[in-house]
């Protein structure tokens, strides 16, 4: 009976029903959508940079785990590490920030080539001059940019000489010459990627290029990997820390007022059902009941949502944003919607609860 | 006296003291600085299974007895007891049990929850009293005298005043409450509705010895009462 009423209460006021499972579905969303963001990215990172091939990184002296710097490590240290003994391949690229999370790469399109074991063209081929850029397939979808057109990066026209299927790396790679030559990194490299002619040798070359290179982070490419994680990532969870306090607080908001209201609408309804004899307790109970069913509901929503901005993420900026869907952060999600609405649904529900029964009785 | 409204059971069975019993009773409101003395002294005694009409003028103190014998209430000072308890010794949660088991409202304005049907309306009230046994052969017997039977399920505003005014009835009685307050029942009914709920509870009281008080405005509602209690200016006025 009790729930009977809770349903025919929510059921009695279908937009403000429906607008605050909105809100609270969008607050859902926004979290699930932030975390899958950030899982996405970084695990799409991990593959494109597991695809090139290589199973050491040899950074810049200083530089930080993750991270974007120019290019401050001399090609030099490319010939010395393509002379040590079981060494198959070596090659270095430049990393250029184009704005937002684009980058471009500038690569040696050869060793690039033999390092990751081959690229498969979908549209058009490799470079056949300067001023040219190969994209991946989600870049191509995204910018719609085919082989012949032209694009700017970097304020500099480039044109496409060809799309490959992505997984290898970057997503936009230009030559590495002529990225240097821009960037005023002539000769300067942002990373070195080694390949061992067997991988038995790869823990010695590791050794190797340690012993000689003291300054400079040098990783095992599954080292660096699985340190590629949403936790090591600079400043991520403090944001997604933001992002969840802020849904937090816009939830509490939206059900404080949704009940506030709802309260003050029913004032009457409270005093009839003091005069029947009802507790504090029991007039406390319905408002609960309504949270937690919005909250329900609103988190169900919510996470329905996230299939579509999904949708639409992998529709109009595949190459810029990836985002999966994290399942085992509905249980998070619904424990913060339930905490924001029961947070928010105190205060009118103790007043409500308090309410003068012939007052509230008197109510016009 | 841990449990001050069981403690009636036991006078309740030698049945020595009037079913309500009221002595020199007061109620002060206090409006700002203003103290607005809406009971001044009142003794009322009324037996079970009475009938009591209360008549007064506006403002004379009718709504505030009945705020005060329905546990909506404490009184200021004076005695008060109903079915053996002390009303003026009870806590908040004690008046609020008191209401659940002793007591029954009919109010002018008909006061039905608006998103419940007719049949949940009065289903509510059963369960808000830890009544859950459905079957209440007494109660269907009610329904048909109402004659509210084929309008159980519908909503309030699907229904005339009239119709409200028998659920609100049917929701007061079903828990067989000690006493049944109607403040001003007809007040908003035209004659014909007013004569069909005054009917009913005339029925009540004498089928099924329901004990009522009832206020009115209205001389010809009153002369269905066994008695006929006047108010003025916080007090009962004359009368036995
Ligand atoms: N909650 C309250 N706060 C302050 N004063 C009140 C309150 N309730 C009633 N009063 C005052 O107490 C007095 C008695 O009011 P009450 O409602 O009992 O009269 P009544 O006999 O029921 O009148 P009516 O016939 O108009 O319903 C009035 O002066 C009224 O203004
Ligand atoms: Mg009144």
């Amino acid at each position: 009976m009790l729930n009977k009423l809770v349903v025919e209460n929510l059921r009695h006021r279908p937009v403000r029903t429906a607008l605050t499972v909105l809100a609270i579905g969008l607050q859902v969303t926004m979290i699930l959508t932030l975390v899958g963001l950030s899982r996405g990215m970084v695990q799409a990172s991990v593959n494109r940079t597991r695809g090139i091939g290589a199973d050491i990184m040899v950074r810049p002296a200083g530089s930080a785990l993750i991270g974007l710097s120019s290019a401050p490590m001399s090609e030099k240290y490319l010939a010395v590490i393509e002379k040590l003994p079981h060494v198959a391949v070596a090659t270095g690229t430049v990393i250029h920030a184009v704005g937002g999370l684009d980058t471009i790469t500038g690569i040696d399109y050869e060793k690039f080539v033999e390092m990751s074991g081959g690229v498969r063209f979908l549209e058009g081929g490799p470079f056949r001059s300067e001023r040219e850029v190969i994209i991946d397939d989600y870049y191509s979808r995204q910018r719609n940019l085919h082989p012949g057109d032209t694009t700017s990066l970097s304020n500099v026209e480039w044109k496409v000489a060809g799309v490959m299927e992505s997984g290898k790396l970057a997503r936009v790679f230009v030559p590495i010459r002529v990225l240097q030559d821009l960037t005023a990194n002539t000769g300067k490299l942002s990373v070195i990627y080694v390949k061992a002619d067997d991988p038995k040798n790869v823990p010695g070359l590791l050794e190797a290029l340690k012993k000689k290179f003291p300054d400079n982070p040098i990783y095992s490419m599954e080292e660096f990997l699985s340190q590629l994680t949403v936790n090591n990532i600079p400043g991520l969870n403090a944001f997604i820390t933001v992002i969840v306090a802020l849904s937090v607080i816009f939830g509490f908001l939206v059900v404080f007022l949704a009940m506030y209201t709802a309260v003050l609408e029913r004032t009457r309804e409270i005093g009839i059902l003091k005069a029947l004899g009802a507790t504090p307790g029991y007039v406390l109970n319905i408002l609960v009941r309504e949270t937690v069913v919005l909250a329900l509901v609103g988190t169900f929503a919510g996470i329905l949502f996230t299939f579509g901005t999904r949708a639409v993420i992998m529709n109009r900026y595949p190459a810029s944003l990836t985002q999966v869907i994290v399942p085992d952060w509905w249980p998070i999600a619904l424990a913060i919607a339930l905490a924001a609405a029961v947070a928010g649904t105190a205060y009118p529900g103790i007043k409500a609860a308090r309410q003068d029964a012939i007052e509230a009785l008197a109510y016009e | 006296m841990s449990d001050p409204l069981a403690f009636s059971t036991t006078l309740q069975a030698n049945g020595a003291e009037p079913l309500i019993a009221a002595r020199a009773l007061k109620k002060t409101y206090v409006v700002g600085d203003v103290d607005v003395h809406a009971l001044r002294g009142v003794d009322l005694e009324v037996e079970r299974a009475e009938f009591v009409a209360i008549v007064g003028p506006s403002g004379s103190g009718k709504s505030t007895l009945f705020n005060i014998l329905g546990g909506l209430t404490p009184p200021t000072a004076g005695a008060i007891h109903i079915d053996g308890v002390d009303l003026t010794r009870l806590t908040d949660g004690e008046r609020t049990r008191l209401r659940r088991e002793k007591i029954g409202f009919v109010f002018q304005r008909y006061n039905l929850l608006p998103t419940l049907t007719a049949a949940d309306n009065i289903a509510l009230a059963r369960t808000i009293a830890g009544n859950v046994n459905h079957d209440d052969p007494e109660f269907n017997e009610i329904l048909d005298l109402l004659g509210i039977s084929h309008r159980l399920h519908h909503k309030p505003r699907a229904m005339s005043g009239g119709e409200q005014q028998r659920v609100a009835i049917a929701r007061a009685i079903v828990n067989h409450p000690a006493i049944l307050l109607a403040d001003e029942p007809t007040g908003n009914l035209d004659t014909e509705n007013s004569t069909i709920v005054l009917d009913l509870l005339r029925d009540l009281n004498g089928r099924l010895g329901q004990t009522i008080l009832m206020i009115t405005h209205n001389p010809e509602a009153a002369a269905y009462a066994h008695r006929i209690v006047h108010m003025r200016d916080g007090r009962v006025a004359g009368g036995p």
